[in-house]
């Protein structure tokens, strides 16, 4: 295949390329990911009403350890990471000296000192530096893990189904280390959409046991594996963020006003100014605050119609004051939702903006302003998820 | 533990890290404001680089040992005069041994020596720069996003400066700033002593080699100086480099500074994200609303405050910091002056050629020792009969291009062989020298960063180059000497200007920390 000749496997590829009926491989931290397998909506609505398989092996894996561990950790994080107990995930973000965000991933805590942190982009340069200083080590664990997430309503019926029979007991962001069949198994009851659903970590050796395993379950029959098309639908409705989609991580910004705080991003429950000691970023925040808060914010819309407002422009009268960064027709909420940057004033809920959309239809294109009104996320939020 | 060496009080308006120069000129302005200052110094003896010390019995020194920028508005403000500075030679005329022997005298601040008018004539342009940027060099710089008055001005003394220089000179200073002090003395000089005793001067104390960029930065820099109103001029104070710290340490106690040395602060204390105090040695907590630091920047900031208050990217360019000396000492004590350094009190050079001085650097720049190390001298014993016991007398010897750290082997197993080097790169120039040396002493960068706390053992505590200077130093948004932790501020060689005994990173950065006080005190509601 042309396109995947830079690219690598992942111990789960030559297990899905015959799935992959489109050939739709995509690139993924160097790494071989599909985008499509056949058709999106069916995948996507394999997440929302039966069991979903997303191969997540590319993700960046950095596992921290050493005596200075949770003091390096609360450092890094602008959230307060001395509460993160063993056994427990958590979802953080972190800052630079300006205090906009460089990346957000989840944390889980294995043990004392012992962490492992879950994200999108390389950040091994960043966290080093930060830990300067302090007595940890930090080690890109990448390649020592494969993983797949099983996300929807069916998830739980199949995990149990392969022989995990406590896995009713994990509650939402909670860890569980085990073994099946031999098969050492870290599962984390996190996601990326929003639904009920898990995260199977394991040695590359284990994958292809694990996934006979799978596909030997009764309910397998209705497990779909999806690409990253179905999945950013889902996670639109449940109102994640995604890195370079909806916001630049700030060593990357090459324009200083692209970068974002996270207030600018609603991240502002994961930043705790009132945790004792410092952490990087916290002087600015601080100061982005007394000066009155964040300058733009992002926020959830509900717009008008049907067609999805990719890329609009957004309008308060006649003055442009914001940006759509995703956008997407929700099947479930049956709601035309997207997330949007604008500017300060404009970001409370009910505030009824104007979106520009264009769209093509047989080479012709059609513009049509629609109305677009502030609504909290996420749009969707199951009880499922957590219950 | 004497009870002396122990702090009067708990708490203080300011406390004051390190007793050099800067230290002790920062201390008694802020003592002079009416603030309680204690100042701490680790060593047993106030001055840092500048303090005396003993090397061999009766004889003393300092590591400088030649007064050049003494800024006139430190001295005023600190009425160093009154406190006893005196000038044993208020400008001493510089000789230059030949690489191929004999000597070439090259004047002082107001003649050239034997070298003739085209070296005075050249010095005088350069103090014509050297002026122009004066504003630049020696005040607080500037703001750049502000509509704050004094930024304003200071900018605008530097363009006017510049521009009054005239047309023709404006664009000559423009040409030359960024240049290399080689291609400069090229255009301008065909004696090779004079060639390179011009570039030594611009080089000593930094990484850089002749042809290295912003060599005539550095010159100009040097040249900016002034002591006892004469620019250019070079000083002997009477009681050695000593008696600067002496006197300004003598100015700190009448201000009602209370020094303390043989203590050091352990760490600073951060409360609720701002500086509030120290923290000594033996656990000892002194508090104080302001902390001042006169140390280098990297022990400030990566040591002492420590990493955990500071953010990444600030920990970045204070790691990468250019702060690794490059300059070792010799101190001779003799039992008489051999007769090529018999005469009045003189600076000597031994500069060699351009070529030998850039080859010197590359040593330097490969871990390796010099072949032909440059070398600055100084008999302090002629002016100051303290120096050395009667009828003795002291050589002090400034080596360029001594690395920090050896690529191979190590400064245990090579020191003798380097001092024998430069004995025999002495004796060469001076014939008798040997016979009348008593006792010896080569100080490494690593030894002075040992005696002296001073990271790299650096002598300006970080290299003056372009990028290191002015708004930039020690780093982009802190040239105003706070840091980022509210209360802490940076006084030391460091921050702006830099380095040498010009007493002007510790006053400025006094002025400001008095200043942002006040204009904290009325915007509180």
């Amino acid at each position: 295949m042309k396109n995947d000749v830079n690219l690598l496997p992942t111990p789960f590829t030559e297990l899905l390329r015959p799935h992959n009926l489109a050939h739709s491989w995509e690139r993924w931290e160097g790494k071989l990911s599909v985008g499509v397998y056949d058709n999106d909506v069916r995948e996507y609505f394999a997440i929302r009403n039966a069991v979903s398989l997303y191969d997540t092996s590319p993700i960046t894996q950095y596992r921290i350890t050493g005596r200075d561990t949770a003091r390096f950790l609360d450092r890094l994080m602008a959230r307060d990471m001395t509460k993160c107990r063993v056994g427990q995930a958590v979802y953080a973000c972190w800052c630079d000296d300006a205090g906009k965000v460089v990346e957000d991933g989840t944390v889980f805590r294995l043990g004392d000192g012992d962490y492992l942190i879950n994200v999108q982009e390389h950040n091994l340069a960043w966290f080093e530096d930060t830990a300067y200083g302090f007595e940890v080590s930090i080690e890109d664990v990448t390649e020592d893990y494969c993983s797949l997430a099983l996300q929807g309503p069916l998830s739980r019926r199949l995990l149990e189904e392969i022989g995990l029979s406590g896995i009713a007991d994990l509650k939402f962001f909670r860890l569980a280390q085990t073994e099946l069949e031999g098969i050492p198994l870290l599962v984390a009851r996190t996601g990326f959409t929003g639904d009920l659903g898990y995260e199977l970590y394991l040695a590359p050796r284990d994958a292809e046991r694990l996934w006979n395993l799978l596909w030997a379950a009764p309910i397998a029959v209705r497990l779909v594996p999806i690409g990253s098309h179905a999945l950013n639908y889902a996670r639109i409705e449940a109102g994640f963020l995604q890195v370079n989609t909806d916001f630049i991580g700030a060593e990357h910004c090459l324009r200083p006003s692209q970068r974002r705080s996270p207030f600018e991003l609603g991240f502002d429950w994961l930043v705790d100014l009132k945790k004792p000691g410092y952490f990087v970023g916290r002087r600015a925040l601080e100061r982005e605050k007394a000066a009155g808060g964040p300058r733009r914010r992002l926020v959830g819309l509900d717009i008008e119609g049907n067609k999805p407002a990719v890329d609009s422009f957004l309008y308060a009268g006649n003055k442009e004051v914001g940006r759509v960064t995703s956008a997407f027709w929700s099947p479930i909420c049956k709601r035309n939702i997207a997330l949007a940057t604008v500017e300060a004033g404009h970001d409370a809920l009910g505030t009824e903006l104007r979106a520009d959309i264009w769209t093509t239809k047989e080479l012709k294109i059609e513009r049509s302003m629609r109305s677009a009104r502030v609504v909290p996320r996420p749009f969707y939020d199951p009880p499922h998820k957590k219950s | 533990m004497s009870p002396a060496m122990t702090p009067a009080r708990s708490r203080y308006d300011a406390v004051m890290i390190g007793g050099g120069h800067n230290g002790l000129v920062a201390a008694a302005m802020l003592g002079k404001a009416g603030k309680s200052v204690l100042l701490l110094e680790g060593s047993d003896a106030i001055g840092g680089m500048a303090a005396s010390r003993e090397f061999h019995p009766g004889f003393r020194t300092a590591i400088p040992h030649l007064l050049y920028q003494l800024h006139p508005a430190v001295s005023r403000a600190l009425r160093l005069h009154r406190h006893g500075l005196r000038l044993a030679a208020a400008d001493l005329p510089t000789i230059a041994f030949r690489q191929e022997g004999g000597t070439l005298a090259l004047g002082d601040s107001r003649g050239a020596g034997d070298a003739g008018a085209d070296l005075l004539a050249f010095r005088q342009r350069l103090a014509r720069f050297a002026r122009a940027l004066a504003p630049a060099l020696a005040r607080t710089p500037p703001r750049l996003r502000t509509r704050d008055l004094e930024s304003l001005a200071t900018l605008g003394r530097l363009a006017l400066g510049v521009r009054w220089l005239g047309r023709e000179e404006m664009r000559e200073l423009l040409r030359v700033i960024g240049m290399n002090v080689a291609d400069l003395v090229e255009e301008n000089f065909a004696d090779p002593t004079i060639k390179a005793a011009i570039a030594l001067d611009a080089v000593i104390g930094n990484a850089m080699g002749p042809r290295s960029p912003n060599t005539v930065y550095t010159l100009l820099y040097r040249l900016a100086g002034k002591t006892g109103h004469r620019a250019g001029a070079i000083a002997l104070p009477k009681g050695s480099m000593a008696a600067v710290a002496e006197a300004m340490a003598a100015a700190a106690r009448a201000a009602g500074v209370e020094i303390l040395t043989g203590t050091s602060a352990a760490r600073i204390l951060v409360k609720d994200g701002r500086s509030a105090g120290v923290v000594l040695p033996d656990g000892g907590e002194i508090a104080s609303d302001l902390v001042l630091s006169s140390a280098d920047p990297r022990r400030t900031f990566l040591e002492i405050l420590g990493p955990a208050a500071l953010d990444t990217n600030f920990v970045r360019r204070a790691r990468s910091w250019r702060d690794r000396g490059t300059t070792g000492k010799l101190h001779l004590a003799l039992n008489g002056l051999p007769a090529a350094l018999a005469g009045a009190p003189a600076r000597y050079l031994l500069p060699g050629t351009l070529a030998t001085l850039e080859r010197a650097f590359d040593s330097l720049k490969y871990g390796d020792l010099p072949e032909r190390p440059p070398i600055e001298i100084a008999i302090p014993s002629l002016a100051d009969p303290s120096a050395a016991p009667a009828g003795k007398h002291l050589l002090s010897a400034i080596v360029q291009y001594v690395p920090y750290r050896l690529a191979e082997g190590d400064w245990s197993n090579r020191r003798t062989g380097f001092v024998e080097t430069l004995l025999g790169t002495l004796e060469a120039h001076i014939p008798g020298l040997r016979a009348q040396i008593l006792a010896q002493e080569f100080l490494t960068p690593a030894d002075i960063e040992r005696m002296t706390g001073a990271s790299g053992g650096h002598w300006h505590h970080g290299e003056i180059a372009l990028d290191q200077v002015w708004m930039l130093r020690p780093q982009p948004g802190m040239a105003r000497y706070a840091t980022p932790v509210p209360g802490l501020y940076l006084c030391g060689a460091g921050a702006h200007p830099g380095g040498g005994i010009t007493g002007l990173a510790g006053y400025n950065a006094a002025r400001q920390a008095i200043a942002d006080g006040r204009t904290k005190e009325r915007s509180r509601p």
